[in-house]
């Protein structure tokens, strides 16, 4: 059993442990049951650590600031867009891909829960699912952005995605400029988790020189 | 329902701390609850609306007090409690006393990149597309009971339909046992006046993505 990988938590009757003892409860009674299997738990858990990760939708992102006939196919269609790329596992049938412009800056939220392109962004950060970003992100976003150090031009649109179904967003962000002639994979070097979200943006191309 | 989950527009939560080289995970055991959740997932022991719908049941300070993975653990104990797939008995005994129900599959390790993609959520319409991008429409004044993916804030506001997602399997159904009932899903935007007052950021927009059943037209 994979129990016995766990770290044990010295501070008795704490919180941490308190569910650390009802986690491990759970997995032993539904892999006794028979419904999981705990080799399986730990490949997700592998998957996770190692293989999904932002940089999935950094790659589409660099590939679209490098190829306009790629960009306009994942602005029509990004679920369709991202599968053509095959070097990742199927990211379900409903992503959408919106871009930022010298106009406009997207930022996606759920409210609700915590909706998040897992596939092209890997797991969530703890920020995104946290109370303070749920309730403020679709009231006042320039205060959000703030809090992560981006001040936006006054007459710049804020559009906020708010997730309410099982439609996924990313965000196109703007390529930076002095990037010209620059290969894909040291595009994608440039393009930050945060700039996906929207509270982000992409490197300065001065700092991966 | 109208609980403490529904956060959209709540003041008082504070700034947005990001952490620097967050980890996949803080404690092992949040690796497990989001591996099991995907697991009993596959299995097709709960939909992920009854895994929302359990979360909002927590009572709103156990909710509020939680961190996101023990919301999870929660849930599921709920899930699998009352779905019957386990006695709380046995949760607390931390062993099975009875054999397992029958699950229509199971997540092996050879199959885990399938508990990895999410599934699809179209499903055949039940009749014709009512709105279309550039409708106008104005949202219902709903306050059901049970589980809902139309926020608090966005509750009667006019907006425009922006684009049409095709039609999807219904949450507010299926997170109360009563089937998919396919509805036609659109993105509606509102302007942040519409749902702010005449003090909000006019450079401001909000989407939501509405279910048809949301929407009247405007």
């Amino acid at each position: 059993m994979a129990d016995h990988d766990h770290d044990h938590d010295h501070e008795h009757g704490s919180e941490l442990s308190e569910t650390q003892l009802r986690v491990r409860a759970l997995e032993t009674v539904l892999t006794e049951k028979g419904y999981i299997d705990p080799a399986a738990l730990d490949a997700i858990i592998e998957a996770y650590e190692t293989k999904v990760g932002p940089r999935n939708g950094a790659v589409v992102v660099a590939r679209a600031w490098a190829n306009p006939n790629f960009k306009k196919a994942l602005l029509e269609d990004a679920t369709k867009a991202v599968a053509s790329m095959g070097h990742m596992s199927r990211v379900g049938d409903h992503l959408v891909a919106v871009e930022n412009t010298p106009k406009r800056h997207n930022m996606i939220v759920c409210t609700l829960c915590s909706c998040y392109p897992w596939e092209v962004l890997g797991l969530p950060p703890v920020w995104y699912k946290s109370a303070p970003y749920r309730s403020r992100a679709v009231k006042d976003p320039r205060g959000v952005l703030n809090d992560f150090g981006i001040d936006l031009p006054k007459d710049t649109e804020v559009r906020v995605w708010d997730s309410t179904a099982e439609t996924r967003f990313i965000v196109l962000p703007m390529r930076p400029a002095g990037t010209e002639g620059w290969s894909e994979d040291k595009l994608a070097d440039l393009v930050t988790r945060d700039s996906m979200i929207g509270t982000g943006l992409p490197l300065d191309p001065r700092e991966v020189k | 329902m109208d609980g403490v989950h529904d956060m959209g527009g709540m003041d008082g939560f504070g700034k947005v701390e990001a952490e620097q080289n967050e980890p996949p995970f803080h404690a092992p055991w949040e690796g497990r609850v989001l591996a099991m959740q995907r697991a009993m997932g596959y299995a097709g022991a709960w939909h992920i609306d009854h895994s929302r719908f359990a979360q909002e049941k927590l009572p709103p300070l156990s909710y509020l007090g939680s961190s996101y993975y023990q919301r999870w653990m929660l849930a599921m104990e709920k899930n699998v409690t009352e779905r019957g797939y386990a006695t709380p008995q046995e949760l607390k005994a931390g062993h099975a006393l009875t054999a397992g129900k029958n699950l229509p599959r199971k997540l092996t390790p050879d199959v885990v990149g399938a508990g990895l993609s999410r599934s699809s959520f179209y499903r055949p319409q039940q009749g014709p597309q009512k709105f279309k991008p550039g409708d106008k429409v104005r949202t219902k004044n709903i306050h059901p009971a049970t589980h809902t993916r139309l926020p608090r804030y966005a509750r009667d506001k006019v907006g425009v339909v922006e684009m049409c997602h095709g039609c999807h399997m219904y949450p507010d159904s299926v997170a109360t046992d009563q089937g998919d009932n396919p509805q036609w899903l659109y993105t509606v935007v509102f302007e942040s006046r519409e749902l702010w007052g005449p003090d909000a950021d006019p450079t401001l927009k909000i989407s939501i993505d509405a279910f048809e059943p949301y929407l009247d037209p405007a």
